[in-house]
């Protein structure tokens, strides 16, 4: 019989983020799928009955927590403390927490502790004859595998945006604090701060309904035989001011920075998509001047709707991996599609996030 | 202040990203169709964490930088003729496998008990440094189980940038949710860090570099203890390919005002 132990922690204000709700939906189909199982929740925060609260009704039958300043940080050292507290009571034999960076940065190193087992970035859970079988991807989303363990404490850490979220009506659900003091020399980290693009940068936004993608293609001389840069700049900042659409890079475009060549400013490795960058979720994508083949195209391996822009009928990053691709010119294209999105913002037509 | 630092990057091999994978079931579990064959490169963040470290122990002289790696021995002898160029570094092998269907759990203890045979290794002056995923399993694990297993609790995933303090304390920059950077102040070494891409360019190559490290290299190979990596306890019911290939449709001699309408529309959808 397995003992489910739903994991998350808790913002600021004390509520759950999206990733944590996607986690309860795992965990509750988790525990109703194998008969005899129990479940409960951990949660850890600075304070954290205003979470509790909002999966009070997620069939739970425990509430533990692990809360106060100590726990408001995402800290190595003082999250292992507490997830380990939390899977020590609960006696679990399953965890499941968010892949969020919090919990992917402290839960493999609490599965070492407690002799368990860990697979992140979990996109689906199943149960099989009474087995638990997982599937993750493999060699940068290039292979998807489905296993099973026999080792408990399992850990699943479900990449956010996989799991569709646990919905239910809040309630009041009573929380059992757990005390926890951390180790000597627990304090030898502080965090002292978070560091964030302005409002306005042009930046990844997981939450966006579209992602863009900029190929190195806006960097190269285009048909009068000069490279065009700063327009490509302004192009591609406009659109994205417009659209508020998350925004991804190929590699090569970011290589070519560190390469003296001439780049758009504001890409950083943070955009990055692909084999080495990463492979954000997004109902919608559309790429301008990629090209490539799979190792490159895996970038966009989650995204729903996908459009290329791109001078090549045969391009690998599009052909066969965009349900439309669009032979032409990305500047003249953004061009008019600036226009007619700021036309159509006048009039309140804002894009809508997803 | 003892600046100097005892740095252990941790770094396997994988095939170089722009071969065809293919997966196939062996007698010892799911393995990639001539895995062996494929040409192999160190693993894209374990590099950029040798260059972090390269650059580190230039800013702190003293520093040792080491380089623990798991992998058929042939195959990293291959890899460290180009590795061996950019920094550097001395070898510490374990021959095993390197794919990624390995354990974290079982790649961890292999790791812990190398390091703690290097000689003269100070833990209180040890830095574990590593790609914060892998290009082949890609779970982000290893480190940690490996720092636990060195006793290490100030750990660090998604590093982009450690900035050294004068007291001797590190500002470190992580990735976190939403694109953004949270900020530490660790109080010094002991520390594990996995790294992302950080901020420099990958090294040129350095032939004298090379021939220092390469003195160095194949004695390491040599003494290459073996590592089997038995999977226990994890059973794969299926490894497959993704099959979906989309009908694209493709717009030629469209107008550019055409296809913008067409493209707006869509988003806005």
């Amino acid at each position: 019989m397995e003992t489910i132990l739903l994991l998350v922690s808790t913002e600021t204000d004390g509520s759950l983020a999206v990733p944590a709700f996607e986690a309860a939906g795992a965990a509750a189909s988790l525990a109703a799928a194998l008969p005899g199982s129990q479940f409960l929740a951990g949660l850890v925060g600075a304070t954290v009955q205003p979470g509790a609260d909002q999966i009070a009704a997620c069939g739970a039958s425990r509430f533990l927590a692990v809360s106060g300043p100590d726990f408001e940080s995402s800290r190595y050292v003082s999250d292992a403390a507490a997830a380990e507290a939390l899977t020590r009571e609960a006696r679990a034999t399953i965890v499941v927490a968010p892949a969020t960076s919090r919990w992917n940065r402290c839960l493999p190193g609490v599965a070492q502790r407690v002799n368990g087992r860990v697979d992140t970035h979990v996109t689906g859970v199943s149960v099989t004859g009474g087995g638990i079988g997982v599937s993750r991807w493999y060699y940068r989303q290039r292979m998807e595998a489905v296993l099973q363990r026999a080792t408990r404490p399992w850990f699943l850490l479900t990449d956010p945006g996989s799991q569709p979220p646990w919905q239910g009506t809040p309630g009041t659900a009573t929380v059992h604090p757990l005390t926890v003091t951390l180790p000597p020399g627990g304090a030898r980290t502080r965090v002292t701060g978070v560091k964030e693009p302005a409002a306005d940068a042009q930046t990844i936004r997981p939450d966006a309904g579209l992602l863009f993608v900029a190929g190195a293609g806006w960097t190269k001389k285009q048909a009068d035989g000069q490279t065009h840069v700063p327009e490509a700049e302004q192009l591609i900042r406009e659109f994205l001011k417009l659209t508020r659409a998350s925004l991804g890079s190929s590699k090569s475009l970011v290589d070519l920075g560190g390469e003296g060549q001439a780049v758009l400013s504001f890409l950083t490795h943070l955009n990055q998509v692909g084999q080495t960058g990463s492979t954000p979720r997004h109902p919608k994508g559309l790429s301008t001047c990629c090209h490539g083949e799979e190792p490159h195209t895996v970038g966009w391996r989650f995204i729903g709707e996908r459009r290329a822009i791109s001078l090549d009928p045969n391009c690998g990053w599009a052909r066969g991996k965009a349900d439309v691709l669009y032979v032409t010119d990305a500047f003249a294209v953004l061009r008019h599609a600036n226009a007619l999105l700021q036309k159509t913002n006048t009039f309140g037509l804002l894009v809508s996030p997803r | 202040m003892n600046n100097a630092y005892q740095i252990v990057v941790c770094g396997g091999i994988v095939p170089d990203p722009l071969q065809t994978l293919e997966p196939v079931t062996g007698p010892a579990g799911p393995a990639l169709k001539n895995e062996m064959m494929l040409p192999a490169v160190l693993d894209p963040w374990a590099s950029h964490a040798l260059y972090e470290a390269a650059h580190l122990a230039r800013q702190a002289p003293g520093t040792k930088v080491f380089l623990v790696s798991l992998a058929p021995k042939a195959k990293l002898q291959q890899v460290l003729m180009t590795v061996g160029q950019k920094a550097p570094f001395e070898l510490v092998a374990l021959d095993g496998p390197a794919g990624g269907f390995t354990e974290p759990f079982e790649t961890a203890a292999a790791l812990a008990d190398a390091i703690r045979a290097i000689p003269g290794l100070d833990p209180a002056r040890l830095l574990v440094f590593g790609g914060w995923e892998s290009a082949c399993r890609g779970a982000g694990a290893t480190l940690q189980m490996l720092g636990e297993r060195l006793g290490i609790v100030d750990q660090f995933q998604g590093v982009d940038e450690l900035q050294l303090g004068a007291d001797g304390a590190f500002t470190i920059l992580e990735r976190i949710d939403g694109g953004k950077h949270q900020v530490s102040l660790c109080a010094g070494p002991p520390a594990v860090l996995g790294w992302a891409t950080g901020n420099l360019p990958e090294p040129k190559n350095n032939p004298q570099v090379g021939m220092a490290n390469m003195r160095a290299i194949m004695p390491a190979l040599q003494k290459a203890k073996p590592a089997p990596l038995p999977a226990e306890g994890v059973v794969f019911a299926s490894v497959t390919l993704p099959k979906q290939q989309r009908a694209t449709r493709i717009v030629k001699d469209q107008s550019p005002e055409t296809i913008a309408a067409e493209i707006v529309s869509w988003i806005r959808q």
